[in-house]
């Protein structure tokens, strides 16, 4: 069965990440990663079920460890080898059991909630984070009866979305796809997921300015979803959403989802400015202009050193910046940070999130399937590849913006790319 | 020899190719044979002496109004407002017009021993002047006199402490204009009338009022039925302002009104060619001609614009009168239709223009995409009289290199406008309705305009709404030259040549269309019949 294996080589590391250097995902071939034949593993314990991917998405999180970008603090919390893959929509290859309890017959279409908890580690009691339902803050990831992995995808034992030979998920990660949602949207729930997390972990407020920077994957599903949330209730409605988007298909998805004004990333500080009624000083010798107000949240879904420098000098003074796109090592002036009294938050994976009623929880897979049916998320999946064209599938996956694409993903049932 | 008077040309085998503006730059073109090319009249001859011309004038008003030293005593507050950088194009060569006037006018208030005197420069929402051209337009001496004590001011549209609320208009239009003026005992108005639409009660209405006021007739509605803004009984513009000052006058406001006409003697001799007739272009012109466009198209934009804007008129005083606004208006039209009109017989289906490197708002600074708009369907287009040069529904082919290029210190607004409405509307209407408002009131802005050297937020839109005739009356506006995103922008469509453009248009005016070639500048100003 063929399956693509992360493994642990500096000499393939390093050339990865100097080849990535002239642009990302051109390292695939000569880097940590091999196609090879390889059984499904084995189930660790009761509870756990062999999962058939169907589709498997290339994050930006696999690009930056394909590329040898990744930063040093996952090391610990990742077991090699690994099979690469965390957004899948596959099938039970048995008959299961959900998250939320219900039978799956084999065969039945799921979407995997790839963070590996307390509970899938068979760990009690569960650490308190996975108690409150926040598996995303997990702090037992390292330990228990399955060897450290933040998500499958990054664990030795479990396999990955990437292999025709399947995986192994906890039930505690299962979750049905809805009929009537295509395979292409279901593979966009996990991702879908983190940007609901991270809109609904947001402190905005009806009629506020949010800032998106960046328009691929994950700065259009948090436009994608905020748009969503406010339309239905199940947050507060801003005045105007602007998303910095570098190409002219991000542009259009980026209105086609609901933002208020989609522009060139360069210009949207000035549209802030404008929209939030601020005054703007510095920006002359090099410096980055600053505004005197900005916008009340900035979702930083890129991660660069230079976008979350952008975010923190479009922000207002106590206002947010969440940080949605996975950053590494970065060298930022943090005096605006301290002056303006900005919340800088992180905003990783998901959990559970407010319910109707004040003492209510929702997962928030459960919101993601139903921001994924109303908006069709899987609009934005652009290319599918076999398994066997992974250096092609990688490249265009580094270089989606610049060749018009969004999302790639591995289609493990064909031989052919869409 | 007498000047000779406007000219319009039939192109025929004959004739030599014709001289195309082409932003900081110009090009040859072939035009179709039968195509009209309209060329200005020769200059008027400039008033040999013009101080003793500008003193008679002061001497000897029209209308209602006492000759100026009558106007003048001891311990009056006497208020000096002149027109600002805009006008005249390009700059004169010093001593500037306003500067002859304005020393006349003080030298006369020295006389009469009045103390109290303060010079304003009447921006509207215009950009603030900077030292070099307040020096260049006052001299230095008036400058030195005034500038270190405080009494040479720029209005500011903005400043509640110095804007006086004089009333409502029958038609409900709001008059607020500049305190120091209204309070004065006498306002002198120093203008120079480019062109007809230039002076009368604008001067004041507009020069020296606040958003609140302006708002009534810059807005779509009027420009649209304003046809064309040179000539006043069709001008809805001209109306508005009319209304507004008289308004003013009932309010105890006495203006003494100082008009003045160019020639057109443009461009200095070493750029001779510009003004002359392709088919009379002496060797030299033509050596010169090579020259400069060969040179041109090696530097970079920046240098040539620093080139063209370096340039002086010789422009000469043809006329001066002074007195009551409205008498001295009437006097100052006829002297400007003197000098730039011309006779044109019938309309066309497709009407060329090349623009210059230069428009009201944008000397010593960069013709940015909306001010060539304005250039081409605000000025140009309106340049006429009884009928526009080109039918309804015909075409207006523009060549201009309409580069995405704006001067973020003089324009900062206009950078917004272009990126943040242009890309939701390019109709004049619709942007009014949803922008105008967050631009005209944004504080950014504002403190730009007023501390920097910022044209106000909402100028942008002004500009915009100076299009709106034409926008409303032609089939098809197309750019030749120009950078085509930035074209598109405008919602106008790019073509790569003269007959690229005549091919796109023959989808609107048909396979055999009739064209008119306005040559300007030198300005002119065609009266259609």
């Amino acid at each position: 069965m063929s399956t693509l294996l992360f493994e642990r080589s500096l000499p393939r590391f390093a050339a990865a990440r100097v080849v990535s250097s002239f642009g990302s995902g051109r390292g695939a071939g000569i880097g940590p990663l091999r196609l090879v034949d390889r059984d499904a593993p084995e189930l660790p314990t009761g509870g756990w079920f062999h999962v058939d991917p169907v589709l498997s998405g290339i994050c930006g999180s696999d690009l930056a460890t394909l590329d040898g970008r990744s930063s040093r603090y996952f090391e610990d919390i990742v077991s090699f080898p690994f099979v690469p893959g965390h957004e899948v929509v596959g099938t039970v290859a048995a008959d299961a059991v959900a998250a939320d309890g219900q039978t799956l017959a084999a065969g039945s279409r799921v979407v995997l909630q790839p963070v590996l908890g307390c509970a899938a580690r068979g760990i009690e009691p569960p650490c308190p984070a996975c108690r409150s339902g926040q598996v995303g803050n997990c702090g037992r990831v390292g330990f228990g009866h399955i060897r450290p992995g933040l998500q499958t995808g990054f664990c030795a034992d479990t396999g990955g979305g990437w292999s025709s030979a399947g995986l192994v998920a906890h039930e505690s990660q299962l979750y049905a796809v809805p009929e009537g949602l295509s395979d292409t949207d279901a593979v966009t729930v996990e991702p879908v997921a983190c940007a609901v997390h991270a809109v609904l972990g947001a402190p905005i407020t009806d009629g506020d300015v949010v800032a998106v920077l960046g328009a691929g994957t994950l700065g259009l599903l948090v436009t994608a979803s905020l748009g969503h949330l406010a339309a239905s209730g199940r947050c507060a409605a801003p005045s105007a959403l602007l998303v910095g988007a570098r190409y002219a298909h991000q542009q259009r998805l980026a209105r086609e989802l609901g933002c208020t004004e989609a522009l060139p990333p360069d210009q949207l500080p000035r549209a802030v400015r404008r929209l939030s009624g601020s005054l703007s000083y510095g920006g002359a010798s090099g410096t980055t202009a600053t505004l005197s107000g900005g916008a009340d949240v900035v979702f930083d879904c890129v991660g660069s050193p230079e976008s979350i420098a952008q975010a923190l000098a479009m922000v207002r003074p106590r206002g947010t910046v969440a940080l949605v796109g996975m950053p590494g090592r970065v060298t930022l002036d943090l005096a605006p940070l301290w002056h303006r009294e900005v919340r800088l938050a992180g905003a990783y994976a998901y959990g559970t999130e407010p319910g109707a009623g004040a003492q209510d929880r929702v997962s928030t897979f459960s919101l993601a399937f139903e921001v994924a049916a109303a908006q069709r998320t899987g609009r934005l999946v652009s290319a599918t590849y076999p398994l066997s064209r992974f250096e092609d599938a990688v490249a265009h996956a580094g270089a989606a913006g610049r060749r018009g694409a969004v999302k790639i993903a591995f289609d493990i049932r064909k031989g052919t790319s869409r | 020899m007498s000047r000779r008077p406007g000219f319009v040309l039939e192109v025929d085998k004959s004739t030599p190719p014709t001289l195309f503006w082409n932003g900081e730059g110009f090009t040859l073109e072939t035009l179709p044979e039968g195509s009209r090319v309209i060329y200005a009249p020769e200059p008027m001859k400039a008033l040999e002496d013009p101080y003793g011309a500008i003193r008679h004038a002061l001497l000897h008003p029209v209308g209602d109004r006492d000759p100026l030293p009558a106007l003048l005593r001891p311990g009056m507050k006497l208020t000096i407002c002149f027109d600002d950088i805009s006008l005249p194009l390009p700059q004169m060569e010093a001593p500037d017009i306003r500067q002859m006037v304005i020393e006349t006018v003080l030298d006369m208030a020295a006389e009469a021993g009045v103390d109290d005197v303060v010079l304003v420069a009447a921006l509207a929402l215009h950009r603030r002047m900077t030292e070099p051209e307040l020096r260049h337009a006052l001299g230095d001496r008036v400058y030195d006199a005034f500038a270190p004590h405080g009494l040479l001011t720029q209005h500011d549209a903005e400043d509640p402490d110095n804007l006086i609320y004089l009333g409502q208009t029958d038609q409900g239009e709001d008059v607020e204009i500049n305190k120091r003026a209204a309070t004065s005992d006498l306002l002198v108005y120093v203008n120079i009338n480019l062109v007809s639409m230039d002076g009368g009660h604008k001067s004041v209405a507009t020069g020296l009022a606040s958003y609140r006021s302006l708002r009534h007739h810059h807005n779509p509605q009027t420009m649209r039925h304003s046809r064309s803004f040179m000539d006043q009984p069709s001008s809805e513009l001209h109306s508005s302002n009319w209304r507004l000052g008289r308004l003013i006058a009932e309010s105890g406001v006495t203006v003494f009104q100082i008009e003045t006409t160019l020639n057109n003697d443009t461009f200095p001799s070493n750029f001779a060619f510009l003004q002359k007739r392709e088919w009379e272009w002496s060797l030299r012109d033509r050596a010169t001609y090579g020259a400069t466009s060969t040179a041109l198209a090696k530097v970079p934009p920046r240098l040539s614009r620093q080139i063209f804007h370096s340039i002086r008129s010789p422009h000469a005083l043809a006329s001066v009168q002074a007195g009551e606004v409205e008498a001295v208006h009437a006097l100052t039209t006829a002297n400007v239709w003197a000098q730039q009109g011309v006779d044109v017989e019938g309309q066309t289906d497709i009407l060329t223009m090349g623009l210059p490197y230069i428009c009201p708002y944008n000397v010593n600074s960069i013709m940015n995409p909306i001010l060539v708009a304005c250039l081409g369907l605000g000025y140009f287009f309106n340049m006429y009289r009884g009928k526009p040069l080109v039918r309804e529904g015909g075409v207006v082919i523009m060549r201009h290199p309409t580069r995405p290029e704006f001067h973020p210190g003089h324009h900062p607004s206009y950078i917004d406008f272009y990126e943040q409405v242009l890309t939701q509307t390019v109709d004049p209407t619709e942007m009014h309705k949803e922008f105008e408002e967050s631009f005209a009131t944004d504080p950014w802005y504002v403190h730009l305009y007023r501390t920097g050297h910022a044209y106000h937020g909402v100028h942008p839109f002004y500009m915009w709404y100076w299009c709106a005739h034409a926008l409303a009356h032609v089939g098809r506006v197309i750019v030749v030259g120009g950078d085509a995103k930035a074209v598109r922008r405008l919602g106008f469509s790019p073509a790569s040549s003269l007959n690229d453009a005549l091919e796109i248009a023959s989808d609107v005016v048909g396979p055999s269309p009739t064209l008119t070639h306005l040559h300007n500048p030198p300005i002119l100003m065609a009266d259609v019949h």
